[in-house]
């Protein structure tokens, strides 16, 4: 059979036996990287392109805005290009010390209502990663549902700060539980922060998890926190 | 090797003039707010490349403002590089403003070098008439008859062989590769003859490709040694329009994919462009070509622009340049494929294409909320983590650039009174006011010696419920432009935790507290 075709019509066989045999993109390669504390916490120690990310923290907790900038910090210094919507008064200093590349972050100033929609959707077509503040788009669902379905297309993370957020996000982060450390009544300054961050979410992400995490810890860096560690062999004899 | 015989034509000022102003005003192109090109008359009022918009324009008050158009550089160019038609079939486009062409054959035919040089230039300057102004250099290698194009008055010819020597005293700063130059500065190596002087295999060796091609122009080389033959024709890439496209709009849609897919399959075979072809048939069977070739690679967004000008060219210029009917066919054939190096990247590592992509998104979302929408962070030296980092519109910036500004090491010399590290999270444009009260109920006060009237006890936010404090410090003063009573500012900040976790900065001015940040 193959001696009788002509000899033309060898190579674009070739090719498309190629194109066939190719093997197909492996889930991990379609994750974004992110800082090397998160990699027990992520399914797949990634964000995985496509999803929504839903980030919070309970009432008066605190703490999701500076999880939100810790998770886009490694993909942002891998070259991704972030975006930030209706952000205006993200605090860039400390986006910086989380490991943010302000050279590839662009802020846009929140859009009137109506047009919402239309510039997150432009924005999808440029940009890895979008924050945006969860009520704002949310407000509507059927447009809530349109802007995951073409990020989910795209290979696009929509990063979605606060509640409000109607569809239930891919994977769902929430700070629940914050203490501060460094002050002292009138002295010192604030050092670091513990938190316990709850993950949740749908599909590979449903299985519920938590951990605490030092966010940032006293040398400046996001890591997890070691289980208690042991003070003293001494004390056991 | 010796560098194949060329001859370069170069209309001055270019942009300029395809604007459509005349040399006499003072005028300046700008792209991303520095200026790219400058007429005589501004130039005499001391504007020049690369300075500000408000620089250039405090020089010279009556500075007329053109914004950078490369597609109209491009379009204005065609009548031009048509015109020299006849002289031979084979002018090359370098960039809009410049093309070259070999000289082998027209040479002869015109009675050599000076003959065809006289020639050229009489044909540019009558296309170009009263708007500007060309100069023709001739000399072994493209490098070469370019400088010569840039020296000359009107023209210049290099004797062949004389190359060499015309090159010898020029300083080694004319090679367009800043980092190397400097180095080689440094070294002592000031000029092209020095840096010709060299070992070529030394150059290889400390300095890997770009040393060896630096090495090559300045010996009057071509910058890469002869392809073996020409590229295998399979490469053509084509596409039918259906209907056929008499407007640029359908057929810039096609350029994108069609450029895509010739740099895809260049790149398959480890190999890029330095060289294409574009080629449109019209539905009369009318045969349309032209060359653009590039100094260095030719991305594959690179190529959709050439294609897109090109177009541009064709379909919007003059009754008389015109093709008589829509564009049925358009193909781009590499013409001098290299093997594909490293400079694919951006100067800090990027990938151009996300740039590209990214760039656009801005330029859409500009375009729904408004220029003024879209903003990117700049250091700048301050105690305020609110100014420490401000946004400047990105019309103002040029994305595809290294933007130092962007780093913090940008910022030097120590700025005492900044707030110590973690900064926080939300920076509050406009402070809501506070209270905060000790054990007592009254108001927190600082003293002009910056001593608290007494510990906090509990805070409000804009009205809201009360929490209780549970760790605090400061007061930390801030005193700041003690110079200007106008501008003057007195501060004294306090870091306060409440029982609910949450951390904010407050702040006493005039007897008022606010919440500046949050530490969310």
């Amino acid at each position: 059979m193959l001696l009788g075709m002509g000899s033309e019509a060898v190579p674009s066989t070739l090719a498309e036996l190629t194109e066939r045999i190719r093997p197909v993109t492996l889930t991990a390669e379609r994750r974004l990287p992110v800082l090397p504390a998160f990699a027990t916490l992520l399914p797949g120690a990634g964000l995985r392109r496509g999803a929504t990310v839903s980030v919070g923290s309970a009432v008066g907790v605190g703490g999701g805005t500076s999880l939100a900038l810790a998770l886009v910090a490694e993909a942002s210094q891998t070259g991704c290009w972030v975006a930030a919507v209706g952000l205006a008064s993200l605090g860039f200093v400390a986006a910086d010390e989380m490991g943010v590349a302000l050279e590839r972050l662009v802020v846009v100033t929140a859009p009137t209502r109506d047009a919402w929609g239309g510039v997150v959707a432009a924005l999808i077509d440029g940009f890895d990663l979008i924050i945006l503040p969860a009520d704002r788009v949310g407000a509507r669902p059927a447009e809530a549902r349109r802007l995951a379905a073409r990020a989910r297309e795209r290979g696009v993370v929509l990063l979605l700060v606060g509640v409000g957020w109607p569809e239930g996000a891919d994977l769902q982060l929430e700070v629940s539980r914050a203490r501060w450390e460094g002050l002292d009544n009138g002295h010192g300054h604030l050092r670091a922060r513990k938190v316990r961050i709850i993950r949740g979410g749908r599909g590979e992400a449903a299985s519920p998890r938590r951990a605490d995490f030092w966010l940032p810890g006293p040398d400046g860096k996001v890591q997890e926190v070691a289980l208690a560690p042991v003070r003293s062999l001494r004390s056991l004899r | 090797m010796v560098g194949l015989r060329t001859l370069v034509v170069q209309c001055t000022d270019w942009s300029i003039t395809a604007a459509g102003v005349s040399p006499q005003v003072p005028a300046a192109v700008f792209h991303a707010n520095r200026v790219t090109a400058t007429s005589p008359a501004a130039r005499e009022h001391g504007v020049a490349l690369h300075q500000r918009r408000r620089e250039a324009q405090s020089r010279c008050p009556s500075l007329l403002v053109i914004a950078g158009d490369p597609a109209r550089d491009a379009r204005a160019f065609e009548p031009i590089v048509a015109s020299l038609d006849a002289l031979t079939p084979r002018v090359e486009i370098t960039r809009p403003g410049e093309v070259a062409f070999p000289t082998r054959g027209p040479s002869r035919f015109f009675g050599g070098d000076e003959g065809l040089v006289s020639r050229t230039h009489a044909i540019v300057s009558e296309v170009l008439g009263e708007r500007g102004r060309a100069r023709v250099g001739v000399a072994d290698g493209i490098f070469a008859a370019t400088l010569a194009a840039e020296i000359a008055r009107w023209t210049a010819v290099v004797p062949v062989g004389g190359t060499p020597a015309f090159l010898a005293p020029l300083p080694a700063a004319t090679l367009d590769r800043p980092e190397l130059v400097d180095v080689l500065g440094r070294l002592g190596v000031g000029t092209l003859g020095a840096l010709a002087a060299l070992p070529e295999r030394d150059l290889l060796a400390r300095f890997g490709k770009p040393g060896q091609a630096a090495w090559r122009l300045a010996a009057g080389l071509d910058e890469r040694p002869p392809a073996l033959g020409p590229p295998p024709a399979d490469l053509t890439v084509s596409t039918v329009l259906d209907p056929p496209a008499d407007t640029v709009a359908p057929a810039a849609f096609l350029a994108r994919g069609l450029a895509e897919e010739l740099h895809d399959r260049l790149w398959r075979r480890g190999s890029a462009c330095t060289r294409v072809v574009i080629g449109a048939e019209t539905e009369h069977g009318e045969h349309l070509e032209r060359v653009w070739r590039a100094e260095g690679i030719l991305t594959a967004a690179a190529i959709a622009d050439r294609l897109r000008w090109q177009l541009d060219g064709w379909l919007q210029g003059s009754a008389r340049h015109r093709p008589t009917s829509g564009i049925s066919r358009l193909w781009l054939t590499p013409e001098e494929i290299v093997p594909a190096g490293g400079p694919q990247l951006g100067f800090w590592g990027s990938d151009i294409a996300t740039v590209d992509r990214a760039s656009r998104a801005v330029a859409r979302v500009q375009g729904l909320l408004g220029m003024e929408s879209v903003a990117v962070p700049e250091w700048r030296g301050s105690r305020d983590p609110a100014t420490q980092v401000v946004l400047v519109s990105a019309a103002a910036v040029d994305l595809t650039a290294a933007r130092p500004e962007a780093h913090r090491d940008r910022v030097v010399g120590p700025w005492p009174g900044r707030l110590p590290t973690p900064s926080p999270a939300w920076v509050h444009g406009d402070p809501p006011g506070a209270e905060v009260v000790d054990a007592a109920g009254d108001v927190v006060l600082v003293s002009g010696r910056g001593a608290l009237s007494a510990p906090p006890w509990r805070v409000s936010v804009a009205g809201g419920p009360w929490a209780e404090v549970l760790h605090w410090a400061g007061p930390w003063p801030l005193e700041e432009w003690g110079w200007d009573t106008a501008r003057r500012r007195r501060r004294a900040r306090l870091q306060v935790v409440t029982t609910d976790g949450q951390a904010r900065l407050f702040a006493l001015e005039l007897g008022r507290w606010r919440v500046e940040a949050t530490y969310d």
